[in-house]
């Protein structure tokens, strides 16, 4: 038996509706950037099977994950920091609540 | 032909993937979501490992599990009390949230399945040494990195500024 | 002649009402009066020297060899320029009724402030509220009433006209906290806006056919040699009136064009000179301070209906049937304002009639102007009367001002034999009576003496009428005489004081106006004004059977005057009693008002305003705001989808996506 790209995608997109499902249902806010990390996580392995399967020598793909994952650490970092004022202010973090942004 | 032993590792680490992640949307304590995310993310930091991405792995363990992980957990327990189960959802709002994510998994599966060429096997890559790794992050020739790293150190450097800023006390 | 002077008479009076309005409230009250005093002072003397250069210095400007006055623009700035022969200029015209219009006005208004400064306080000597307005105001119709008289073409003297109807709106409301105050001002502005209308509509077809707005243009033609210089040209058309004259004159509704712009030019001055049927505004203009009725209305602002028709003598002259129109006017007015002016209580109200009666003198003198009779006795006699006339008529407003002043009343009932207690008023008041009755050697009798010789070459049956005219005035001024200074003695009211002359600063108008109308009458007038130039000896046109007629009915009907009102006695109320019709009717102004309100109430407001209020209200707003319904209800209908819940924005984003990539799925099978 040989391992094929797409014995690899599958598990990744069966990660990225994960997370798709989690960030239309969660209320609380940190689950939510959580299925967030889970989308963005899909993403980055997508990025690297195709570049392992399909570009062996080069190394783009690797690049790329490397700064997604740098920039998807500064972007939870500020987003936690975020959530924590919100919290601070309306003591909740429940989305459904932070409706401001309305008509 | 692989390995029986990577195929057996193979077999562990999807499963690993697949439970982990729909756990993690899925339970109703925060603190768990948390610890299931970072079970995925480990097992993704293995699909690196066994891409031959050595260093790509360390980085996926490092940042994310040491890092973004923590942070998490760190926020959950400022913003909810430990134990406190969030309520049930609402149907309506599940229903939705399935639909969406099953027509994704159809129509992504589908044309993956059946429009791309994607049955071949993996092909051989010379090891990837930390060496060339470096290069490509420090050169500033073609293939190389060094304006979008400096970008990136940049932006994490604002990214701690602004962070500071927004969640200090008034 | 520089322009310097000129300039400054202009620019004096408008820099006072610009510092006056915005320091007035940071000085004290008699500073901004004694400045403001000051100011037309200075220009009192600036339009002195310039009258004086012009009828004096002898220079070739201003008089040809054969002694004909000439017209001078001193300067003449363009304004606005629409298009290439649509100019509207700014400038200055010295002509013989300009340079004499100079003298008036400054003289009038120098006057009325000097007054003022006594006038506009109470007994204890405290100021009245807006003493600094009032100044401001007063300088600002100084400099429209100049920029008028002085202006080079016709639609500079339309804006000019325009800005003393606006400061006379403001004088009149000048006690704003008054409702009457208020409601006068409003019908003044109202009825003389109408009147202008047709004004600006007699200048756009006057214009449209003539191509100019330049009095050089339309009534002179230039003098050989000498730059900005002109004369007067009454005997052939000039150029650009040829258009009029041609055989392919443009015709309206039977009359020819000229015609309707002449008579619709003539209706503005119809408004402002309160002419039947557009006076109602002048006596309850009254409501303003008593200076301010010297000034504007008596003096200067209603003469520039006279003074327009004087200004475009020659266009008229063209078309004698608008003259004739005038003298129609003119003659009605004069007779129901005297008629009138017999049964008021108000001495205001009074005079402002009989100031309507002698515009509408002056305006029959220049309709019965033809080059036929005395080669224009009429408008020469027209321009001595408004001279003479805005001096003694100034006169009595301002010792009526001083009785109102002193009595706190304008009703004559108050008065009764003040002639002990205010023995300057009395005196002045006098000679203000006996001007305007028209008793030799008052100036009064010279002007009127002449609009009757005028009138009689004209057609007799003017002149009898004219006449009647003239002894309704003598008798109604020496009634209003009577009354106040005779009739029977004052009483003292309980914790007054008895009323006493006034100080100095209202005195003096008085005494220097009284002595210009004992001497005006022996100025040789038609050596300076005369409606082509020429020096006009009017010595040789005097018919001394209309003075000594003119006389003899002055004189009866002043002895008919004292007969009834010098002593307490019943004959007025048996008069009264005998035709209580004609009292009633002369005592409501023959019913104008009444007429009017019927008109704008019952027909234009019922018949008109009101359908075209409810289908304004109901079609076209009704169509807007079904508009602004139908916006609200559809975005109301739209609103929820932007629920402010992000999660809902993404599953929609997400939806979309996946159809997107769906149909390409679909698409490349």
């Amino acid at each position: 038996m040989e391992l094929k790209a797409i014995y690899y995608l599958i598990p990744s997109l069966i990660m990225f509706c994960c997370g798709l499902y989690g960030f239309i249902t969660r209320k609380n806010m940190i689950a939510m950037l959580i299925s967030l990390e889970l989308m963005l996580n899909s993403v980055d392995m997508n990025f690297v099977i195709f570049n392992r399967f399909l570009f062996p020598g080069q190394m783009e793909g690797m690049m790329f994950t490397l700064f997604a994952i740098a920039i998807a650490a500064a972007e939870t970092a500020l987003a936690i920091a975020i959530i924590i004022n919100v919290f601070r202010s309306v003591k909740n973090v429940d989305v459904r609540e932070l409706n401001h942004m309305k008509f | 032909m692989e390995s029986v032993g990577s195929i057996i590792l193979y077999a562990i680490v999807t499963l690993a993937i697949v439970i982990f992640s729909v756990l993690a949307v899925t339970t109703r304590k925060i603190l768990r979501a948390a610890t299931y995310l970072l079970f995925t993310l480990f097992a993704a930091a293995v699909v690196y490992f066994m891409l031959d991405y050595q260093f790509l792995g360390a980085v996926q363990i490092a940042v994310y599990a040491g890092g973004i992980v923590v942070l998490f957990v760190f926020a959950i327990l400022l913003t909810s009390h430990p134990g406190n189960n969030s309520e049930p959802l609402a149907s309506k709002r599940r229903v939705l949230g399935l639909i969406a994510s099953l027509a994704m998994l159809g129509i992504t599966g589908y044309s993956l399945l059946t429009r791309c060429n994607l049955f071949a096997g993996k092909p051989e890559m010379e090891a990837l040494d930390m060496q060339k790794v470096g290069e490509a992050m420090m050169g500033t020739g073609a293939g190389q990195y060094l304006l979008p790293f400096e970008a990136v150190s940049v932006l994490l450097l604002a990214c701690i500024i602004g962070g500071i800023v927004v969640a200090r006390k008034r | 002649m520089s322009p310097t002077i000129p300039i400054l008479i202009l620019a004096i009076p408008l820099f006072m009402f610009i510092f006056l309005g915005l320091c007035g409230k940071k000085m004290s009250h008699l500073l901004a009066g004694v400045l403001g005093t000051l100011g037309m002072g200075t220009v009192l003397v600036l339009a002195y020297y310039t009258a004086f250069t012009y009828f004096f210095s002898g220079s070739e400007m201003f008089i040809s060899e054969a002694g004909e006055r000439l017209q001078y623009v001193v300067f003449n700035q363009t304004w606005l320029q629409f298009t290439h022969s649509l100019v509207i200029s700014l400038g200055f015209f010295l002509d013989p009724i300009s340079a004499m219009m100079l003298v008036v006005i400054t003289t009038i208004s120098f006057m009325v402030h000097l007054y003022s400064l006594g006038y506009m306080r109470d007994h204890h000597g405290v100021f009245e509220k807006g003493f600094q307005r009032f100044y401001a105001f007063l300088s600002l119709f100084s400099f429209s009433m100049l920029g008028l008289v002085v202006a080079t073409n016709i639609f500079q003297m339309y804006i000019f006209w325009e800005l003393v109807g606006a400061s006379s709106y403001l004088l009149i409301g000048f006690y704003y906290t008054k409702h009457s105050a208020v409601s006068a001002s409003k019908k003044a502005f109202i009825v003389t806006r109408f009147a202008d209308l047709g004004f600006l509509i007699g200048i756009l077809v006057l214009s449209y056919y003539t191509g100019t707005f330049d009095f050089t243009n339309l009534t002179s033609v230039p003098v050989e040699g000498i730059a900005n210089t002109y004369h007067v040209d009454l005997s052939t058309p000039t150029a650009v009136l040829g258009v009029f004259q041609s055989s392919a004159a443009p015709m309206f509704m039977g009359a020819s064009v000229l015609t309707w712009a002449l008579v619709l030019i003539f209706m503005g001055g119809m408004g402002k000179s309160a002419m039947m049927p557009l006076h109602i505004w002048l006596p309850d203009a009254m409501e303003g301070p008593t200076p301010v009725s010297a000034l504007i209305h008596a003096a200067t602002m209603v003469v520039a209906g006279v003074y327009l028709v004087a200004r475009l003598f020659p266009l008229y002259l063209m078309e004698t049937s608008a003259l004739e129109i005038i003298t129609v006017v003119g003659a009605l007015t004069a007779f129901y304002a005297a008629m009138v002016a017999c049964a008021q209580i108000d001495i205001k109200r009074v005079l402002a009639f009989s100031t309507i009666s002698q515009i509408a003198f002056m305006m029959v003198s220049l309709g019965v102007a033809r080059p036929e009779y005395h080669e224009g006795l009429g408008y020469m006699a027209s321009m001595f009367h408004l001279f003479t006339h805005a001096m003694f008529k100034a006169l009595l407003f301002l010792g009526a001002g001083a009785l109102i002043h002193a009595i706190g009343s304008n009703d004559y009932t108050e008065m009764h034999g003040l002639r002990k207690y205010m023995p300057i008023t009395h005196w002045t008041f006098l000679i203000g009576c006996l001007a305007i009755a028209g008793i030799i050697p008052f100036s009064g009798f010279f002007s009127k003496d002449e609009i009757l010789s005028a009138a009689v070459n004209y057609g007799v049956w003017v002149y009898v009428w004219m006449s009647l005219v003239a002894g309704l005035t003598a008798f109604y001024m020496f009634r209003l005489y009577y009354l106040i200074f005779w009739w029977k003695e004052h009483k003292v009211r309980e914790g007054h004081h008895a009323p006493h002359d006034q100080p100095w600063t209202m005195s003096l108008p008085l005494i220097i106006l009284a002595a210009v109308s004992c001497v005006a009458g022996f100025i040789p007038f038609g050596e300076f004004v005369s409606w082509n130039g020429e020096p006009y000896d009017f010595m040789a046109h005097f018919d001394w059977n209309v003075a000594t007629v003119s006389l003899i009915v002055a004189v009866l009907s002043i002895l008919l005057a004292t007969l009834m009102y010098r002593k307490e006695n019943p004959l007025p109320a048996k008069f009264k009693n005998a035709v209580p019709a004609l009292w009633d009717w002369c005592h409501h102004r023959f019913y104008w008002d009444e007429l009017y309100m019927f008109i704008t109430h019952k027909i234009i407001f019922n018949g008109i305003c009101r359908p075209l209020a409810w289908f304004d209200r109901h079609i076209i707003d009704g169509t807007m705001d079904s508009f602004a319904y139908l916006t609200n209800k559809a975005s109301g209908a739209v609103r929820p989808l932007q629920s402010g819940q992000v999660q809902m924005y993404v599953w929609i984003y997400v939806i979309g996506a996946l159809l997107l990539g769906g149909i390409t799925v679909l698409c490349l099978i």
